[in-house]
């Protein structure tokens, strides 16, 4: 065999190595699924829905984990948006050059590298012991709160960026304000990509279990939420508990859990890529 | 007009200066309730203990099992993650039609959206026992399967990362390579992945630092017993499973044992932030290489 040949040889062997490569990580994402699916469909019926949590793996459910997931996501998100859009905004628009905007990018990309757990260690200090909010709803979405403002503050940074100078001139020309142009101008038209950072975000919070375990939000909640200072679970610490256990019957409910967990991520997922992919084809400079 | 101007200017700016001070309030949290600590324990005995047993009789404060625990769950991941990963990333770059790059790429990033907790139950119920029916003395819970099922979920990581690194070198780079008659494969080994290697660095140090930090997995698949061992097959503990595990507990504020997890987190801390600050001076330094 020649080296021409020899070489070419190697050449097709690492471009199947690349295919199996590039297949192994969707093979195994459709073995679990697959996985996950057999084992929990079965036991999702309107009762797992809507029943409280119990001893008794065949009567519980993930009524008070389902709330308590939906109400994090809706405080944190009002909690974080504000706060990270406009904290975007002011890099991008307002503190551009100075140095104070250099040291701030640095540390927010320091941020988004933090371990989530380490944010329930803030979280516990902070919220749970200082301001003596404890394991309620209102510390675990402010601690979610904090954890997610990285993703917004960047995605909403990059939104704004891709606005053409061209814009801002023509508002500034027509005597417009800094504020008044980025309200009018700006903001519309970077609109869909920070609301695909929004949905992200949500999509990581949904997900989150340590920095809530951290907080001291329970595993067991005889009853749903109804307040902001009330104890809650949500979905994944829900999930972490009954993997904990030794009976068969909680993993069947544990996968039952997950797949309705998977659900919510995907769709948050999915609707993110729906947003990103229809803005960039309407919004053409 | 004027004045109402300057107020949202200094709203906006008073929101993106919270920032700095989440920063400045984890490292005071870790570091107030870690100095307390270390008030009780000395610093010396928390380096370089080998036990670490804080909540039974007999107390010894070494982190060096847990940090042994960190350690092996995150070589393991990177072990299969790297090769995986990188491949991925060349093979896509350099041999995959567009069509099938456009597909693959973000059915690849639903491995990185899935929630951690999930894997750890697919480590558990799946992995193990799969690993089980082949290496009889795996116990329940070990590290192999933790570290394996943590490795698929940062290839992700590693392959988009890597892939835009060897996406930014200069076309001429690639069209010179070709052009002396180099194949697919000797231009990416001789030509691409040398002249990304500083993104494929920065790549591979934000996937440890992402492994070190995480929990839910390593909680419900590798264990809770700290242990100073590199054997993948025993339960071992990380530094993130005790934090989670104390918190289950209920130990009361204020006490010792309440204390050793601010110091096994900012143990994490310190380990994060280092990984992550070398990866941003990497990248500062290669940055305009080309440019």
């Amino acid at each position: 065999m020649t080296n021409s040949e020899l070489n070419r040889l190697k050449d097709k062997a690492f471009q199947g190595f690349g295919i199996f490569c590039t297949l192994i990580g969707l093979v195994v994402l459709a073995i679990f699924l697959l996985n996950i699916l057999i084992d929990g469909l079965g036991r999702i019926d309107w009762n797992f829905l809507n029943n409280l949590p119990s001893r008794r793996a065949e009567r519980a459910g993930i009524y008070t984990a389902w709330i308590g997931t939906l109400w994090v996501l809706v405080l944190s998100s009002l909690i974080a948006f504000p706060l990270g859009i406009s904290a975007g905004i002011y890099l991008e628009e307002y503190g551009k050059k100075n140095r104070l905007a250099s040291f701030l990018e640095v540390n927010i990309s320091n941020l988004a590298g933090v371990p989530s757990i380490i944010y329930g260690l803030l979280g516990l200090e902070i919220f749970a012991r200082m301001m003596a909010l404890g394991g309620s709803l209102l510390a675990g979405s402010l601690t979610l709160a904090l954890l997610v403002l990285p993703i917004i503050i960047v995605t909403t940074r990059e939104s704004i960026k891709a606005v053409p100078r061209s814009i801002r001139d023509a508002s500034y020309a027509l005597g417009a304000s800094k504020w008044q142009t980025t309200w009018y101008q700006v903001l519309p038209a970077s609109f869909g990509g920070i609301l695909t950072g929004v949905i992200l975000a949500l999509s990581r919070a949904v997900g989150e279990a340590a920095p809530l375990i951290v907080i001291g939000a329970l595993a067991y909640v005889p009853f749903a939420p109804s307040s902001p200072m009330d104890e809650f679970t949500v979905l994944p610490i829900q999930i972490f508990n009954w993997i904990s256990r030794p009976q068969a019957a909680f993993a069947t409910n544990a996968a039952a859990a997950i797949i309705i967990l998977l659900f919510i991520t995907f769709m948050l997922n999915g609707i993110a890529v729906y947003l990103r992919n229809k803005w960039q084809k309407k919004v053409k400079w | 007009m004027r004045v109402q101007e300057k107020i949202i200017e200094g709203l906006l700016w008073l929101s993106a200066v919270i920032t700095i001070l989440v920063t400045v309030g984890i490292i005071w949290v870790l570091l107030s309730e870690s100095l307390t600590f270390f008030e009780e324990v000395s610093i010396v005995d928390f380096l370089t203990d080998t036990q670490w047993t804080p909540l039974f009789a007999d107390k010894h404060f070494g982190i060096l099992p847990l940090v042994a625990g960190t350690m092996l769950t995150t070589a393991i991941a990177i072990a299969v993650a790297l090769p995986i990963g990188l491949t991925i990333a060349i093979y896509l770059n350099t041999y995959a039609p567009p069509a099938f790059r456009a597909t693959i790429k973000p059915m690849l990033e639903i491995l990185a959206t899935i929630p951690t907790v999930v894997y750890g139950f697919f480590a558990l119920t799946v992995v193990t026992p799969f690993l089980q029916s082949f290496i009889p003395n795996l116990a329940g819970f070990n590290s192999l399967s933790a570290g394996m099922v943590m490795g698929i979920m940062i290839i992700p990581m590693i392959s988009s990362l890597s892939e835009d690194a060897i996406s930014a070198v200069p076309k001429s780079l690639r069209e010179g390579a070709y052009g002396m008659g180099a194949t697919k494969f000797q231009t990416a080994f001789g030509v691409l992945v040398p002249a990304a290697s500083s993104g494929i660095l920065v790549s591979i140090i934000l996937a440890i630092s992402r492994a070190v930090g995480e929990t839910m997995l390593v909680a419900i698949a590798a264990g809770q017993q700290p242990r100073l061992t590199a054997n993948p097959l025993v339960p071992i503990e990380t530094i993130t499973t005790y934090i989670v595990q104390v918190s289950l507990g209920d130990v009361p504020h204020g006490s010792l044992e309440y204390r050793t997890i601010f110091a096994a987190g900012l143990t994490l801390f310190v380990f994060t932030f280092t990984l992550n600050n070398i990866s941003f001076w990497i990248r500062k330094k290669y940055q305009e290489k080309y440019d």
